[in-house]
């Protein structure tokens, strides 16, 4: 017999086996490992987040407080001066953290909730459901998104709401495109065959064999979704059709104090105002993007940017 | 038929569909105007009768399917109807008279940039794929990835703060006229096109960095290395025959992305663009310009994008020589 | 045809890789893959380079060509060919050697040739661009290379792209690109693995025969110690990046110093006594079936499966085998015909089948990676049929997911562990106790152990021969390998393009005379038995049986 010397046992079978360990403890470890881009965007991506939800705690003066001195210069009391209606713009970008984040956040997580659940569905359901949504999804793409929401928001009018719907409806397009795609690969594993074998329901299904395994690319998804929606409603409000004045927001920030940049010889920190929001925008896509990187090099290991 | 030249048709059949139901969809967005609408065009002082007849010159009272067909018809013989802009004064424009300059400014503006991005972005992506997780390919990388998730007018305003108020090197305005020499013309769309580029080439050069990646670990590419082929016959004879299709979907993807970066552009340099002029009608809700604009954008990304697919179908060998 | 190798007289020493090491790349650190190994070859010598996945053997191939393959590093060694030291040597003095004095043969000869190029082109370039022959010669030589390794229509066959032929045809295609050159020494890296074993008999003899012919070494990399045996004058098994044994392969053969070297043919030592039954648990009744409605995938297929034994169905990609298993679960409803369950026809489709039809049939996957959810422990997925079908809970699902444990060898702490924490042995376990939860009379077993090793395959079909005894199981067994057959069917079903060719009991299937196509496939599954290609091929040339245009 081949084995009699070989004392082989089902349980003491080496091979590459991975160590047991905790969530938190691969969670830690990943972290620890983690590079200095991701750490920095970590930090400012928090940073951001208190800045939010603490805005009426942090910002000197209310969102809209009209002080006497238009276009004031720098100074101890307004530390970045005022704009052009006199209103100090430190605690406009400190407000305007919240509302454009906000605006961003619920937009990108709507279009994740439309988007995303027939994404899944379509995948699992294969026939006039896919075919259909499919379709549907390929016209609404060949029309470039920022000019489809500026067309849309002359019909409907430029407020929050419409705004928010607008652009997550559009976004929802490639978000069901990779939802489909990424739950494609998962309904053809052999797992899922397994439990449609055993008689389990749609719901089951879906719940516990789908999404947990199409979880971190829909993670990272969401990172990069969440860069292109707010850089899109910030040029949106920029401008001038995204989110209406008089409530703080960093893309309609930049365009009212443009003008200034022309006085760079005379006065280089008033020139400087308009680049604060601009800059307050590009660093945090920088540190989504960062973040984003790290996550899909870590879940996938095979990527190479999109 | 040869399968190329059917599968060509058939691209270029659905190519078409694809236009006919977005300009299907660009018409409808008029059916959506609140009730009211005239009445803002026209002004508060219109009288009932004028807005009745402009009612009925919109044709709001016939079907729908009537009025596309007048529109469509129209649309690809040049006229897109007239602007709202100027009714309450009663100075009406045809879209066309308005959109027709512009047009050939957002072109001249598009193809600058094309021009100087599309080989420096293809020459940063190929070096860095073949240099790959070298210095270079750092820091092109880390560079590009914070270019990427720069909006496009933070990189307009910095470029105008240090090239055209700190050095006055550039104009920072680019109000160009019909009777604006080529020269001068180039010298003041710089700073756009400047801003485009940077914009694109970071764009680009990660895609085509990552095709080339892609292709370069193909098992046909190792054997060649295998085979004793030299490090310039590996990229230009297995290599390239096989990256057309891949670099032409990056150039196509990117100039379609063009397409819309010049939106912002345009109104960050008071630029006498289409995007600009969209913008404005989009505030003024001037809504056949607004449709004429977002048509001519559609029109170009689709056929841009149609582009690349026949491209990729006309180079790949397994359509080229069937079994 | 000529005389067997191995009566070959070795020439001088020209391979010589001395206390080679080798780190991958991979988890952000680099580990070692092969950990001081020797090679030696002589000119002339066809070496066979055995080992199971993971043993390293085709990275140790690659080295012998002087070549890291990307993300792997040489650390330590020397390698001399023909008194050069080709670590010594910067890229280009490599690419002079490769593809004149060595060439590589690869395992997906598919993926390995350049879709955008003629077979032709491709064979001459490295002749041609080294500047060893004008590019008219070699594409003559060329031709006359694919007229000797018989490729169909020599003269013309150079003039297609790689996708315009098969792909038996390709890798002896890339055969002839590797000998456009002449070189002194060929890499076989698992060259006919991907092929089905009725073309592979037909690309080894071809192979085989070339490399005699122009007296070149060669190291033949593989995992099948029987298709080793054919090629090889010596043979070296790999393990862990170690060296286990070197030997003459006929003194190998007869006598293996290891252990684990025998342990490479467990299967084949395992036999199972055929029983039968009168009873059919599950008949397969005239069925036809197709995947959208042009081809027919399965034509008039009635299988009897008797109940306590073990039916397996064998045939080659395409036969249809794993089309009657979707069959049988409802998967794929059939367009005529039916499938009869303990004598009552089950629904046709999946849908419309109660809950405990579903648990009486179970199914185990060829790969267990796929087959269970890599974020459920081994707990939730154990447990889960035994919920969902038994309505077990709380102390008592425990106590039954740890009896199943038991069952297939393994304990309670493998309870909340990830599939990624497992070996590939221990995953298939999982599967079967997953199958065995719901308390089935009816197992598909599909492929179930040919991605495993050897040694892993036989504990596995031990398990499953242990668990028929104990619980009556009755086991459809999908395979294209002979040896799993012999070691664990009683009944054989031989399948060929959607068509049941011959069923019977297993030693009545195996002894002659056969049909055909059994012939052909039952002929062309390598033995252990280094003379046994030559006197196939003997056998096969008296007949006329083989046609080499066939693939």
């Amino acid at each position: 017999m081949s084995t009699d010397d070989q004392t082989y046992s089902a349980a003491g079978e080496v091979a590459s086996v991975a160590e047991r360990r905790t969530w938190w403890d691969r969670t830690w470890r990943n972290l620890k490992k983690a590079p200095v881009t991701a750490w920095f965007g970590m930090i400012v991506i928090s940073f951001y987040f208190i800045l939010a939800v603490f805005a009426p705690l942090l910002a000197p003066y209310g969102e809209s407080q009209i002080f006497d001195t238009p276009y004031a210069p720098w100074s101890s009391e307004f530390w970045f001066g005022t704009d052009q209606l006199g209103r100090d713009v430190l605690s406009r970008l400190i407000y305007g953290a919240r509302n454009t984040i906000g605006i961003a956040v619920a937009t990108t997580a709507l279009s994740f909730l439309i988007g995303g659940s027939l994404g899944v569905m379509a995948a699992i359901n294969r026939s006039w459901l896919d075919q259909g949504l499919s379709r549907f999804v390929d016209v609404l793409m060949a029309i470039p998104s920022l000019i489809f929401s500026l067309m849309l928001l002359s019909i409907f009018g430029s407020n929050v709401i419409n705004l928010i719907i607008i652009i997550a409806v559009l976004d929802a397009t490639r978000v069901f495109r990779l939802a489909r795609a990424v739950s494609l690969n998962v309904v053809v594993m052999d797992y899922v065959e397994a439990s449609r074998l055993r008689g389990e329901s749609l719901g089951w299904v879906m719940r516990r064999d789908i999404l947990p395994n199409i979880l971190p690319p829909m993670v990272a998804e969401f990172g990069l979704r969440f860069c292109f929606v707010f850089l899109t409603i910030a040029s949106l409000s920029f401008l001038g059709v995204g989110i209406q004045p008089p409530t703080a927001d960093w893309g309609s920030m930049v365009r009212e104090n443009a003008q200034l940049i022309s006085f760079a010889e005379y006065d280089m920190k008033a020139a400087m105002t308009p680049l604060l929001p601009a800059g307050a925008i590009a660093l945090l896509t920088v540190a989504v993007n960062f973040v984003v990187d790290w996550f899909l090099h870590k879940t996938s290991g095979i990527r190479d940017e999109k | 038929m040869h399968p190329i030249v059917r599968t060509v048709l058939q691209r270029l059949g659905l190519g078409l569909l694809t236009l006919f139901v977005v300009s299907v969809i660009i018409f409808s967005s008029l059916q959506f105007l609140p009730g009211d609408f005239a009445t803002s065009v026209l002004g508060q002082a219109a009288t009932p009768e004028t807005v009745a007849a402009f009612r009925r010159e919109l044709g709001l009272n016939e079907p729908a399917i009537t009025r596309y067909i007048q529109w469509i018809g129209g649309v690809l013989q040049g006229d897109f109807g007239s602007s709202f802009s100027g009714r309450s004064q009663g100075r009406e424009r045809e879209v066309m008279e308005l959109i027709g300059p512009r047009l050939w400014n957002t072109l001249f503006l598009a193809g600058m940039t094309a021009i100087i991005a599309v080989p420096l972005a293809l020459t940063l992506g190929i070096t860095a794929a073949l240099y790959r997780n070298s210095f270079y390919d750092r820091a092109v990388n880390a560079t590009t990835l914070t270019t990427i998730s720069f909006p496009e007018f933070f990189v307009a305003y910095i470029l105008i703060l240090v090239l055209a108020t700190l050095w006055k090197v550039f104009p920072s305005l680019a109000n160009v006229r019909e009777s604006t020499e080529l020269a001068d013309r180039i010298y003041m769309t710089a700073l756009p096109a400047l801003t485009l580029t940077l914009v694109i080439v970071a764009h680009m050069m990660r895609m085509t960095r990552a095709a080339i990646i892609n292709l370069l670990a193909s098992p046909y590419i190792e054997m060649a290395r295998l085979k004793g082929v030299s490090k310039s016959n590996v990229i230009i004879k297995h290599a390239l025959p096989n990256a057309w299709a891949p670099i032409v979907n990056v150039i196509a993807f990117n100039l379609a992305y063009l397409v819309v970066g010049v939106v912002v552009v345009e109104v960050v340099f008071v630029y006498p663009g289409v995007g600009q002029l969209m913008v404005d009608a989009v505030t003024t809700r001037d809504i056949p310009v607004v449709q004429a604009c977002a048509l001519i954008f559609a029109a170009t990304y689709i056929l841009l994008n149609l582009f690349a697919d026949i491209v990729s179908i006309v180079t790949n060998p397994r359509l080229l020589h069937p079994r | 045809m000529k005389s067997k190798s191995g009566d070959r007289t070795a020439g001088d020493l020209l391979l010589d890789m001395r206390d080679i090491r080798i780190d991958g790349f991979s988890d952000d650190i680099w580990h070692p893959i092969i950990k001081g190994v020797d090679l030696k070859l002589h000119r002339g010598e066809v070496m066979g380079l055995i080992g199971e996945s993971g043993a390293g053997k085709s990275t140790l191939g690659k080295a012998a060509m002087g070549y890291a393959q990307p993300g792997c590093r040489i650390t330590e060694g020397t390698i001399q060919f023909d008194g050069m030291d080709l670590r010594a040597m910067n890229d280009a003095q490599l690419r002079e050697l490769h593809g004149s004095r060595i060439a590589y043969v690869a395992q997906s000869a598919a993926a390995s040739f350049n879709p955008a190029h003629r077979l032709i082109d491709q064979c001459v370039e490295a002749t041609v661009g080294h500047g060893l022959r004008p590019d008219d010669e070699a594409k003559k030589d060329a031709r006359e290379l694919f007229a000797a390794l018989q490729l169909p229509d020599p003269d013309n066959i150079g003039d297609r792209y790689p996708h315009q032929v098969s792909g038996g045809q390709l890798q002896r295609a890339m055969t002839a690109m590797a000998m456009s050159s002449r070189p002194d020494l060929i890499i076989f890296d698992e060259p006919t693995t991907a092929l089905d074993v009725t073309t592979q008999v037909e690309v080894l003899a071809a192979m085989r025969d070339i490399v005699e012919q122009f007296h070149t070494a060669a190291i033949y990399i593989t995992h099948d110690l029987a298709v080793v045996a054919q090629m090889a004058d010596v043979i070296k098994v790999l393990r862990y990046g170690e060296t286990v044994e070197d030997a003459p392969a006929r003194q190998m053969l007869k006598k293996p110093e290891e252990a684990y070297t025998r342990s490479l043919w467990a299967v084949r030592s395992l036999e199972k006594p055929q029983e039968t039954s009168e009873d059919i648990i599950l008949r397969v009744n005239a069925v036809d079936a197709s995947y959208g409605s042009s081809i027919k995938v399965l034509e008039d297929v009635t299988i009897d499966i008797p109940r306590g034994s073990t039916v397996a169905v064998v045939g080659e990609s395409g036969s249809g085998k794993s089309t009657t298993a979707r069959v049988i679960t409802g998967l794929l409803p059939p367009m005529k015909g039916d499938v009869l369950f303990n004598d009552e026809p089950l629904p046709l489709a999946l849908k419309d089948r109660t809950k405990d039809q579903l648990r009486r049939i179970q199914m185990i996957y060829q790969m267990a990676d796929t087959a269970m959810n890599p974020k459920h422990t081994v707990r939730d997925i154990i447990g889960r049929p035994l919920e969902f079908y038994l309505g077990l809970s709380g102390k008592e699902l425990d106590g039954r997911i740890s009896e199943l444990l038991k069952m297939i060898e393994l304990d309670d702490s493998f309870m909340e562990r990830l599939p990624s924490e497992l070996s590939g042995g221990q995953k298939q376990r999982i599967c079967i106790a997953r199958a065995l939860a719901a308390d089935p009379e009816l197992i598909i077993c599909d492929e179930v152990t040919s991605a495993l090793d050897q040694i892993v395959q036989e504990g596995i079909l031990k398990l499953l021969l242990r668990l028929q005894k104990e619980f009556n199981i009755t086991y459809l067994f999908i395979t294209h390998d002979i040896a799993t057959v012999k070691a664990i069917s009683d009944q054989i079903v031989v399948m060929f393009q959607g068509r049941v060719v011959e069923q019977g009991m297993k030693n009545d299937i195996l002894s002659p005379p056969h049909p055909d196509y059994t012939q052909l496939l039952l002929s062309s599954v390598p033995e252990m038995d280094p003379d046994w290609l030559t006197s196939l091929l003997e056998s096969r040339g008296e007949t006329g049986a083989m046609s080499a245009s066939g693939n």
